[in-house]
């Protein structure tokens, strides 16, 4: 089948200033959402499309205020709800391009229906999950991805909450692209949402990202400068998964699990190495990634990206065979239809 | 007149209840016999009442799925209580009797009639009791060994041939009606073109019961001729009250070039509305299967917003979770039109059972001062008019609006007598002009107060909208005159609607003593009980609401005018205390049934007479 586009391109081109809204934007200094804004703001010149076809749809929380500061179309909506209203937009016009912006608490909480939904049906939107694993807005609580015995405002005892692993969640429910950005390496999450953007389906992509106010560091362990290279690998398609200061660390896969190994102890080679495809369509192995941490390295860039029909196409094809086959062409000939008679 | 030495009898109307256990094929008999009088001329309604399980256990009570049919010169509503029953078992015999009129005629599958299903239905002793025999005509007819011998001469499986008892059973009804079976035998030809067999038995089993009921002396004397009905000129058909409003939607659609988005969730009586609208993508209906109530709202908003005719259909427990989302449109001032298709409730209720019990959620139901439109459909066949006022209301004036209907209008059918979608009322969808350098989200028109439609992918228009306050020219803002004022502005709108709507008219004797008042589907009932008191010499006026918010303009007068006032409706007196919020100069009176059922012309008419004789 041949893909179909249905967001026009601009015929000119856009800069980031175009863009950028008049309101202020009111989040906190030093919020990672400022960084995620900025990355958002970069990707809209690079997708070339056109401007007034872009939709921002958001539920409620800190980050869900971003429809105000990008100048586009918006839509703030209700908690939750981001996808659903979202799904609206897309449907009655496929001609947009639709971007949903949700806090962990608002996707996975009180959203968690919609969202799984939304990417089992491949609906072509991208998805954005600011998660800083904290109710920010409300001050405080725990969250869906809090860590395990954690100590917040509705936890003071620590939560016994497992917490879910956003890229699970997604996969699980069939997800078509899935990856992983942090707020603090603003040029590779322009790259990773460009690779969203470009994707045929729902993109989701989670951004990493730091509440100072009430959960601050919470990824500080993968994020500190001083340990990053050794605690992330950033994953390319096609390419070997290397990671570490060094760059001499990489990931094997021993027949049961993944593996840290470093190239050149015990006999190790570039060879042993595991090459990253995004696109094969078992979630085995993406899953694994999704899942490192501890003594794995956090799997950051875009670890999958496959092929599928999306919803919007196949809605679109449905409802041009049954316009150009239906039975029916105006509501006459259906008032019309089946058993009438005349009353003289 | 007579016909030989048989006795047929004019009637002005007729009620003829097909019961048995659910998947006996009542509906479909009940259906088919309402279409073929519909075709020779006489006025119908019908309804179902099936149970909530699918298929309950045979022969248990649970089980019993009733279709009651309603024909004759005029016909309101699906009537009370019945000429003729046909009862398939023992259990629809056990739970039917109580719809019974005195002297009806009922008919039994006797064959039915063995120990085991007898007491499955709870029967201890001989249900043909004398004083039974005495009160009714019952005609015991062998329908089950009389189907199972005409399969076997064909050569079809007793299991396959027991599914056409139900034609039987009708074929009795069309001798005792004096109908013709042409009309069904075509039906039965057609709906089983590819299968000649089955239309052979079918039609063989019809013939079967009508000339069975031809030679059966008893009911020699109990043929009626239902009267036919006098008409306005036009082409008519049959249609429920969920497929109307599909329909009427599907014409707002077209009236107002804006394309048709449904969002909605199955839920029990409104999930037909879906399944219709499913149909006709060919119409450019797009409907969406959402993954719940919320979904299906919400879905419908953000589709509002890139510019559909966007509605939900639900029923009561469905409205309850759509709340949070209606204060949001509310809030962003689109266009959405929910169906409320009211069910018993509170939670879930009596699924399958008729109430008007979802008045206040519909007025009052989420937070903040969040005032919007509501409208009800008082018949099967308005619901297509009702459906289609409720989209134009929603687009010319931005605003959500509410379209009550009931389980009793949507699964029950009525004749529907075609329009034109050229001569229904013009919708103008209050579109902004790309570019329009005035654009502000929240500017008003000083007449309607309604807002402009500026669509995603318009060039010079972005906004954002959202459930967060803001000022007219849209950017947020907690600043308490604003916020005063848009509340101001967003009531003052759903006020002015009153401004476009027709004045509120009194039938019956408008000089009468006592002014019947309805909403809603209780309108065939009421109309049926005020005509009959009047023309007993009775003086009674009635008016029956269908702009419910805001209230026609003349309503006042109307209430000052009358002394005695009954508000009539099924459930503890919303409507009663909304109008006396509005009116609290008028004593009301209330006339309320909560059991899930329609109101009888009957008790009506007692409720009545008794408050004329205070």
């Amino acid at each position: 089948m041949t893909k179909r586009h249905f967001v026009p391109k601009a015929d000119i081109d856009y800069t980031k200033a175009d863009f950028t809204s008049d309101q202020m934007v009111k989040w906190c200094p030093g919020c990672g959402d400022h960084a995620i804004l900025a990355s958002l703001l970069n990707v809209f010149p690079k997708t070339h499309h056109k401007k007034e076809n872009i939709c921002m749809v958001s539920g409620i929380g800190c980050s869900s205020r971003i429809p105000y500061y990008v100048d586009t179309y918006g839509f703030h909506s209700i908690h939750g709800r981001a996808c659903a209203v979202a799904t609206g937009v897309k449907l009655a016009n496929p001609s947009l391009s639709v971007w949903i912006n949700m806090g962990d608490g608002d996707s996975m909480a009180i959203g968690g229906n919609h969202l799984i939904h939304i990417v089992r049906r491949n609906l072509d939107v991208n998805v954005t999950i600011f998660n800083n694993e904290i109710y920010g807005l409300t001050k405080g609580q725990y969250s869906p991805t809090t860590k395990f015995g954690q100590i917040t405002k509705t936890s003071p005892f620590g939560t016994i909450d497992y917490p879910f692993n956003p890229g699970e969640l997604i996969m699980g429910a069939q997800g078509t692209f899935y990856a992983r950005a942090l707020d603090v390496m603003p040029p590779l999450t322009t790259e990773i949402m460009l690779k969203a953007a470009q994707h045929d389906g729902t993109s989701v992509v989670e951004v990493l990202q730091n509440c100072m106010i009430f959960n601050d560091k919470a990824h500080a362990a993968i994020t500190d400068k001083a340990v990053r290279d050794d605690k992330i690998i950033i994953l390319e398609h096609g390419k070997p998964m290397i990671f570490g200061k060094e760059r001499n660390k990489g990931l094997r896969f021993n027949g049961r699990c993944l593996e840290a190994v470093t190239i050149g102890e015990n006999g190790v080679t570039m060879d042993d190495i595991m090459i990253h495809d995004e696109t094969t369509e078992d979630t085995g192995i993406h899953m694994m990634l999704a899942r490192m941490k501890g003594d794995l390295p956090v799997a950051i860039g875009v670890i999958r990206n496959v092929v599928k029909p999306t919803y919007t196409e196949l809605y679109e094809d449905q409802m041009d065979e049954c316009k150009a086959n239906g039975k029916y062409k105006c509501v006459d000939d259906l008032l019309n239809s089946g058993d009438t008679w005349e009353v003289e | 007149m007579m016909q030989g030495d048989k006795k047929v009898t004019q009637k002005d109307d007729l009620v003829i209840r097909f019961a048995g256990d659910s998947g006996d094929g009542m509906q479909l008999s009940g259906t088919l016999f309402s279409d073929a009088s519909a075709l020779t001329g006489n006025d119908i309604a019908t309804f179902p009442d099936y149970p909530a399980e699918i298929r309950a256990p045979h022969n248990t009570i649970a089980g019993v799925s009733g279709f009651q049919v309603h024909v004759g010169s005029h016909i309101y509503s699906s009537g009370d209580k019945c000429d003729i029953i046909v009862a398939m078992n023992p259990a629809s015999l056990k739970s039917n009797l109580k719809w019974a009129k005195k002297g009806a005629t009922i008919i039994v599958d006797i064959d039915t009639f063995t120990d085991s299903a007898m007491e499955k239905a709870g029967y201890t002793g001989d249900p043909f009791s004398e004083e039974l025999e005495h009160a009714y005509t019952i005609v015991k007819a062998p329908i089950s060994s009389f189907t199972e011998r005409i399969g076997s001469e064909m050569g079809v499986d007793k299991k396959v041939s027991e599914k056409s008892r139900n034609m039987f059973a009708l074929g009795v009804i069309f001798y005792i009606t004096h109908k013709k079976l042409d009309q069904t035998n075509a039906y039965l030809a057609r709906k089983f073109a590819k299968k000649t067999q089955v239309v052979q038995l079918n039609q063989a089993v019809l013939r079967e019961g009508y000339e069975f009921a031809d030679k059966l002396e008893l009911i020699h004397s109990h043929i009626v001729e239902v009267a036919t009905a006098k008409m306005p000129k036009g082409r008519y058909r049959n249609i429920t009250g969920n497929v109307a409003t599909a329909w009427g939607l599907l014409a707002a659609s077209e009236r107002s070039g804006r394309p048709l988005f449904l969002g909605s969730y199955p839920i029990t009586p409104a999930t037909d509305v879906m399944v219709e609208l499913a149909k006709h993508k060919a119409l450019g209906a797009k409907v969406f299967q959402a993954e719940d109530e919320i979904a299906g709202i919400c879905s419908a908003i953000g589709a509002s917003y890139a510019g559909a005719l966007a509605c939900t259909s639900t029923s009561g427990p469905g409205l309850s979770l759509k709340s949070e989302a209606l204060g949001l449109a509310v809030m962003v001032e689109l266009p959405l039109v929910v169906v409320d298709v009211q069910r018993g409730g509170p939670s879930t209720g009596l699924p399958t059972k008729t109430e008007q019990s979802d008045l206040n959620q519909a007025l009052y139901g989420r937070n903040g001062e969040a005032p919007l439109i509501v409208v009800a459909a008082s018949s099967s066949a308005n619901c297509f008019y009702w459906a289609y006022t409720a989209a134009k209301l929603a687009l010319e004036h931005m605003t959500p609006v509410i379209l009550m209907t009931d389980g009793y209008l949507g699964n029950g059918s009525q004749l529907f007598r075609i329009p034109k979608v050229a001569d229904l009322p013009g919708i103008t969808p209050r579109l902004a002009k790309p570019n329009d350098p005035n654009y502000r989200p929240f500017r008003r028109d000083p007449v309607s107060f309604a807002r402009e439609w500026a669509l995603p992918g318009m060039e010079g228009l972005r906004h954002r909208v959202g459930g967060l306050e803001k000022c007219p020219d849209g950017p947020l803002t907690t600043d308490p005159e604003n916020h005063a004022l848009m509340v101001y502005n967003r009531q003052e709108k759903v006020n002015r609607v009153a401004n476009y709507i027709p004045d509120q008219e009194v039938t019956g004797n408008p000089d009468g003593d006592l002014l019947v008042v309805g909403w809603g589907g209780t309108s065939g009932a009421l109309t049926l009980a005020v005509e009959e008191m009047n023309n007993e010499g009775k003086k009674v006026a009635y008016t029956h609401f269908n702009y419910i918010c805001p209230l026609p303009k003349n309503t006042g007068d109307i209430l000052r005018k009358y002394k005695k006032i009954v508000v009539c409706e099924l459930n503890n007196g919303q409507f009663a205390g909304y109008l006396r919020t509005q009116f609290p100069e008028c004593p009301m009176r209330q006339y309320n049934k909560v059991m899930g059922l329609p109101f009888e012309v009957g008790e009506l008419k007692e409720a009545f007479n008794k408050i004329l004789g205070e």
